[in-house]
């Protein structure tokens, strides 16, 4: 990993870091990431991955419930915490000139 | 009355017996939790909604509608979002966010309503102090500061979930709720000489439970005794449809076991455990464990031996590698779960921008810590193009190994045991400087969240810096209510569990 590395990650994490931030988390991540290296030492050939735990005792369908409405409006309650709102909207910068 | 060293099924029968009330009881908490604030283990308490609990707890009693734990109090660690308490995960980024709706772990320990009529009756105390979005081994990285250890409060609490840890340990709460991705109920646990399980994967729902990595968090209860945790673990778990991961198979009672022989009949029997083979990993006695910690241990199974259990060593031959794994899946999951904070919806929103993309990395960079930028950045690297066969799928094959090497040990043996973590609490600063030093500290718990698999903590002694040691019992998957019945009898035949912190009066 390079620093060009880092500001492209921090840019697709949507995160700021500034050169001086960039070069001291730098050797940080190379850290953990020779540490991840020792995985490639595993021969993994013709293994499934397992993305979730019960996975491995059986099968899991998604579990489906009937369409219905089931829920009340919430709409005062959801956007208390809202940092900016006008109208029952959330505002944002404006995106379209 | 020091109701403070009462574990909860005493204090039930105490409520049930009108010897106190759940307001008494409450107000007897907030008390000491004002009293208690240097130990840092709450970040928001409210006594006027708490008593609002207990009154109506007390009305629930003296109609005769209460559930066994009617009116006793709980503490929630702060990743679970609670209607009136603010819901933070120790983040700046969420500072003073107010749920809309209660977590389903809350909901199903509450007071019920016409929303939640199940609710156990509980009354919530507070929301406890933790890692910033449960990332973290020492509680140190919360936006609101450290957690003290009540054993000694020059050493951290452990993490993710301290506060929970030291809210009990301090006798700031009878029990609380903690979460563990990695260990975050385990290790803290273990640092402050508690009781503490993580049920298999899918017991109890993650609905209004603050994400982190999805396919490994799970929430468990944190109190004295394995019995207090079975009451509070019968009453947490349940099916819930709005988690998908959430199992069928989830309520039962947990606390079954109990008071039973291994292989059945009653435990006055000399031997209560003859007939269960308890498995050693050689791997978790390796090089790295601390020489008390190994003493301490291993004592505890030469005590289970005494009990009447067989000790076999078995082998969990990738437990080193259960680091990398680890911190390869979690910030992959945690880079997408945190993705949503992008200060629009909730949460801060930076105070000058340019943009709308200005707006969401300064938003994003000034509400994260340190340690959720460095997940974040990692996440991302492991789930870019070119490097995901690498290292994302690399590590979810390796998962399956880990997975499979644990049901080859389970053929040796009905439940594993080794410590919880390979030293006793450490000095506060002494490892935030260094990542990775941090993650090794995981070593022996991360193996069973990327197995499912439920694991307790159980006390089993003292270093000889006078701070608690924990055994680590690990279990099959749905074998709770049996890992609780070896711990209960340990502690039946042990006092480590009922000591207390000397600065705790």
């Amino acid at each position: 990993m390079k620093l060009d590395d880092v500001q492209r990650i921090a840019h697709l994490s949507r995160l700021e870091l500034s050169q001086v931030e960039a070069e001291a988390v730098l050797p940080q991540l190379q850290a953990i990431f020779s540490l991840v290296e020792e995985m490639q030492a595993v021969d993994t050939t013709g293994l499934e991955p397992l993305a979730h735990p019960i996975l491995f005792l059986r099968e899991l369908a998604q579990p489906l419930r009937a369409d219905l409405v089931t829920e009340v409006d919430h709409r005062a309650e959801n956007m208390q915490s809202a940092p900016a709102q006008q109208d029952g909207y959330f505002l944002v910068p404006r995106v379209i000139e | 009355m020091s109701w403070h060293n009462t574990p909860i099924a005493l204090m039930a029968k105490a409520l049930a017996a009108k010897e106190v009330s759940s307001k008494e009881l409450t107000q007897y908490f907030l008390d000491r939790i004002e009293a208690g604030k240097r130990w840092n283990a709450y970040i928001d308490v409210n006594a006027h909604l708490s008593l609002e609990q207990a009154n109506k707890a007390d009305l629930l009693i003296s109609s005769g509608k209460a559930g066994k734990l009617t009116g006793i109090p709980v503490a929630h660690k702060d990743v679970f979002v609670t209607r009136g308490w603010k819901s933070t995960a120790a983040s700046k980024i969420l500072a003073g966010y107010q749920s809309p709706f209660d977590a389903t772990v809350v909901a199903n320990l509450g007071i019920p309503d016409e929303n939640n009529p199940n609710g156990a009756g509980m009354v919530c105390l507070g929301k406890t102090n933790m890692d910033e979005f449960a990332m973290g081994s020492s509680n140190e990285n919360s936006a609101y500061g450290p957690v003290l250890n009540p054993w000694n409060a020059a050493h951290v609490a452990g993490g993710s979930s301290g506060g929970s840890a030291a809210a009990v340990a301090a006798g700031l709460a009878p029990i609380a709720t903690g979460t563990d991705t990695g260990g975050s109920i385990r290790q803290p646990s273990a640092f402050c000489g508690l009781t503490g399980i993580k049920p298999t994967y899918g017991r109890v729902s993650r609905y209004g439970m603050i994400a982190y990595a999805s396919s490994l968090d799970q929430a468990g209860p944190m109190g004295k005794t394995a019995e207090d945790c079975a009451l509070l673990l019968s009453a947490m778990s349940s099916h819930d449809p709005r988690d998908s991961t959430s199992l069928a198979d989830s309520g039962e009672d947990y606390g079954r076991y109990l008071n039973q022989a291994w292989q059945g009949g009653n435990t006055n029997a000399a031997k209560p455990l003859e007939g269960l083979r308890i498995g050693l990993p050689k791997e978790f006695f390796a090089e790295g464990l601390a020489a008390d910690v190994a003493k301490s241990v291993n004592e505890a199974a030469k005590s289970l031996e005494s009990l009447g259990a067989k000790l076999v060593e078995v082998s969990l031959p990738k437990t080193k590698l259960s680091i990398p794994v680890y911190y390869v899946l979690a910030p992959a999951e945690a880079s997408s779960n945190l993705s949503r904070f992008d200060g629009v919806r909730y949460g801060h929103r930076a105070s000058e921008y340019k943009d709308l993309g200005d707006m969401y990395q300064k938003s994003r960079t000034e509400g994260f810590g340190a340690e959720v930028r460095r997940r974040i950045l990692i996440g991302t690297y492991v789930l870019c193009h070119g490097y995901y066969d690498a290292y994302y799928l690399q590590a979810q094959k390796i998962r399956r190994i880990i997975a499979s090497d644990f049901q080859a040990a389970f053929k040796e043996c009905d439940v594993i045991l080794g410590p919880v973590a390979p030293d006793v609490a450490w000095r506060l600063g002494e490892k935030s400087k260094d990542p990775v030093q941090m993650y090794l500290e995981d070593i022996y718990t991360l193996s069973t969240n990327l197995a499912g698999l439920p694991a307790m903590s159980v006390p089993c002694g003292f270093s000889a810096n006078q701070l608690p040691i924990g055994m680590q019992l690990i279990g099959n998957y749905f074998s709770e209510a049996r890992l609780l019945q070896v711990a209960h009898q340990y502690q039946q035949a042990s006092d480590w569990h009922l000591r207390q912190a000397s600065e705790v009066a």
